[in-house]
């Protein structure tokens, strides 16, 4: 580890190279005039005009126009003031270059790994859950919070690990900060880890009980899978593109031929309850962690990217055809009153930990400190790469929101609403609806599910399902009627095929944060290759997120209910500890003056996290408070009553444990992420009173040889500085390294 | 520009994209190394085992 002050601080550097500040030409003033006039009148029609009548499109429009502008003029100022990106300096990848892990990459290709790698189910079902505070405040929270913490988490975390060799946050942490945060960290990571997993790994099986249809295609996803694994390793290996068009070609047609099993004494088998789907998930968790990754994990990981992407291009494309109008209020009651059946709560501070992925997202940290910095070619390109990503992926946000808030609302809440409140049956449903003040009728709500052909839609809670129902009305609406069936199926098997991919690739992250900490101890269990580790390490990860797995399904209370305000909370959490390193490195560099860029998201970051988890141990009201939850049952339980929904001792038993170890796990998260907060408010005042930049562990710099644009479009000046290098180093100009 | 031409350079773009996307051009690069440095190439068949073996040691993260 080399301890370094780097040029930039000592103030020793030139500008970086093309910082010189130049008069834009009146055709880019008048472009970009004209998208914030549009954005500005997107904005306005949202947050005026009410009625039947108002176009979901404004929502995109205004998103589009933001981001547009964020990108532009904000992380710029990141690029250029905050972090002095430099693109003389060598990155790793140049530096380290082993073709393996460090490897120069093209900025476009890695702009879709960093893509892939990032978005997944999260933001597809934050949105539609927070739908039931109206489409307004998750809108504004998506744009404002993406353009203002998500993206600049993302984009600043890339840029210091990538200063530090792409060394993981955990180890940042414990470098820059102290001992004692990084063990905070380290174990935060893990247990955060878990916890996404388990709700994860919940939304499938939500979306998947009592679905043959959705169950006989996510099964055949797996077989679908090996075979592509097979092809690439023995057939016809490497012909990746082949293996891919293959297995999207077998994945419609396992779609498709679900819609004919249903109505066989096939679908009779397939419909499965929650309980052995959650030992169904077990089980292949533990197999896929185990298994090598070129058998199953690479082969549906090609599947699901392409999936991913294709069905946000289709929606998007979907949505500017099918036009359609915002069914739910600008702002619920709900969210005023904070009496939600979706989650409980008020909108502050549960509708910015209901989102996180979109807007932010602590998890990306672990990837903007992971693979991606070792990739990296030029340093000004973490602005498209982790700014732009980010962008990406709360414009995914945006069109899972557009797809909750187009739908029904008496059909949305009969859907979200847990089974413990709707009776589970259309005509309760309506009931329980109609007295939530919303129009609908058993009649209704059995139409909607006939269309998608799904048994029932009732308290088919989790976001999927209604993301699905959302997907399946836009495309019918833009491509034709009559696919709704297959647009949902579709949908649903879009959705599991890559939350499934995270839990492969989640286990097995897992597995390795396992063994490389307790290799610490005991060397033989480090060893990666080492057989009885890597089963040992997979049986207890697959076994936590399991175990937590099966106590969401089981809970009288609903799972998702429960638990989905534990997973936001710890993913904003982790958000903490990265923002928190983040304004610890700045300051230590002497950049003081920019400390509040991270330090504003991370302040809000602190009070809505705090104030929720705060809400979530201590609220006296039992439908926020897990302990106050649990002395409600307990009370009851004293007296010998029965307390809805549970409906008998059991019962009672499991709600009263359940929401003791939710209490003590939220608990425990806060004042992990309090201890590395607090270690470092000592380390940010001993920098200030250094009065100057303190050592650091970045690398020192090392003359960079290689000339690529920035941005997603090369420039003119860019293409011409790119025509010069080559001359020079084609005409045999001796390649010179050292530190610059 | 012809609109034929123009497709056919999308068509390459798009070709080019995918293939970096995946690692199917990485066995290009490969063999181009091995001509500018004059090594023997393996198989392809091997250079692929290798490359998903190295994978096997470097997991790659799926977010939420």
């Amino acid at each position: 580890m080399s301890t370094t002050v780097s040029r930039d601080d000592t103030g020793g550097g030139l500008p970086p190279e093309g910082d010189v500040r130049r008069r834009p030409s009146v055709k880019t003033v008048v472009a970009w005039v004209l998208v914030a006039v549009v954005g500005a009148v997107a904005w306005t029609v949202l947050a005026l005009v009410r009625g039947e009548t108002v176009s979901a499109l404004w929502i995109l429009f205004a998103a589009l126009c933001s981001y547009a502008i964020g990108y532009r003029f904000y992380s710029k100022f990141i690029a250029r003031r905050v972090l002095q990106v430099d693109d003389r300096r060598a990155t790793p990848a140049e530096r380290m270059h082993n073709g393996v892990d460090f490897d120069v990459t093209d900025r476009r290709v890695l702009f879709g790994h960093h893509f892939a790698a990032i978005a997944g189910a999260g933001p597809l079902v934050g949105p539609v859950l927070a739908a039931q505070m109206g489409y307004l405040p998750g809108t504004i929270w998506i744009i404002v919070g993406v353009i203002f913490a998500g993206a600049v988490q993302d984009m600043t975390v890339l840029f210091f690990s990538m200063r530090r060799n792409g060394k993981s946050l955990g180890q940042m942490v414990r470098e820059e900060i102290g001992i004692v945060g990084g063990i905070a960290a380290l174990i935060a990571v893990f247990a955060i880890m878990i916890i996404i997993l388990a709700v994860l790994a919940l939304i499938v099986v939500n979306a998947l009980a009592e679905s043959p249809w959705g169950v006989f295609s996510i099964a055949l996803t797996i077989p679908i899978a090996l075979f592509m694994g097979v092809y690439l390793r023995t057939l016809r290996p490497g012909r990746v593109l082949e293996a891919t068009a293959i297995g999207v070609v077998l994945l419609l047609l396992a779609v498709i031929g679900g819609g004919w099993v249903d109505d066989t004494g096939l679908g009779e088998a397939l419909t499965l309850s929650k309980e052995w789907l959650v030992l169904a998930l077990v089980v292949y968790g533990f197999v896929a962690s185990v298994l090598p990754v070129w058998l199953l994990l690479t082969p549906r990981d090609y599947l699901s990217t392409f999936m991913k992407v294709g069905v946000i291009v289709l929606l998007a494309i979907g949505l500017l055809l099918a036009r359609p109008v915002l069914q739910a209020d600008a702002v619920t009651d709900f969210a005023r009153e904070g009496t939600g059946p979706v989650f409980a709560g008020s909108l502050f501070p549960f509708v910015f930990i209901t989102i996180a992925c979109g807007a932010l997202s602590g998890f990306h940290a672990l990837i903007s400190s992971g693979t991606t910095p070792k990739m990296v070619a030029k340093e000004s390109q973490v602005r498209l790469i982790g700014y732009g990503g980010m962008l990406m992926e709360s414009f995914v946000a945006i069109s899972a929101l557009i797809a909750a808030v187009v739908i029904d609302q008496g059909l949305y809440f009969a859907m979200n609403s847990p089974a413990g409140a709707t009776g589970g049956t259309a005509e309760t449903a309506a009931a329980y609806v109609n007295g939530l003040g919303f129009d609908t009728t058993a009649q209704d709500i059995a139409a909607a599910s006939a269309a998608v052909q799904e048994p029932s839609l009732v308290s088919r809670t989790g976001g999927a399902p209604t993301l699905a129902v959302g997907i399946a009305n836009i495309l019918s609406d833009a491509f034709g009627a009559g696919m709704a069936a297959f647009w949902y199926h579709f949908a649903i098997m879009f959705e599991a095929l890559f939350i499934l991919t995270a839990v492969d690739a989640g286990t097995r992250v897992g597995r390795f944060m396992l063994q490389d900490t307790i290799g610490n101890v005991w060397k033989k269990f480090g060893d990666l290759s080492w057989r009885p580790g890597n089963i040992i390490a997979s049986a207890i990860t697959v076994g936590l997120w399991g175990y937590i797995l099966y106590v969401g399904v089981t809970d009288p209370l609903g799972g998702v209910n429960q638990l989905f305000p534990l997973f936001g909370i710890s993913n904003q959490l982790l958000a903490a500890i990265a923002l928190t390193l983040v304004t610890v490195l700045l300051i230590k560099h002497g950049k003081l003056k920019y400390a509040w860029v991270p330090g504003i998201p991370l302040a809000w970051d602190l009070v809505v996290t705090m104030t929720a988890s705060f809400q979530k141990v201590f609220s006296s009201d039992p439908a926020v408070g897990y302990f106050a939850q649990r002395q409600r049952y307990a009370d009851a339980q004293a007296a010998g009553e029965l307390l809805a929904p549970a409906q008998d001792a059991g019962q009672m038993d499991q709600v009263i444990f359940n929401s003791t170890l939710n209490g003590v796990l939220q608990a425990v998260f806060a004042v992990l992420t309090l201890v590395v907060v607090g270690n470092a408010v000592f380390v940010i005042a001993r920098a200030i009173r250094a009065r100057g930049p303190v050592p650091t562990t970045e690398e020192p710099a090392v003359t960079s040889e290689i000339v690529e644009p920035a941005g997603l479009f090369a420039t003119a000046e860019e293409k011409r500085a790119i025509a010069e290098h080559e001359r020079l180093v084609g005409a045999g100009r001796p390649s010179e390294g050292g530190v610059a | 520009m012809s609109g034929r031409e123009a497709a056919t350079r999308a068509w390459r773009g798009v070709r080019w994209y995918l293939r970096e996307f995946t690692g199917e051009a990485r066995w290009d690069d490969y063999l181009r190394h091995c001509a500018e440095h004059g090594h023997e190439p393996v198989s392809r068949r091997e250079f692929e085992r290798r490359r998903s073996d190295a994978l096997e040691r470097n997991p790659v993260s799926r977010c939420c």
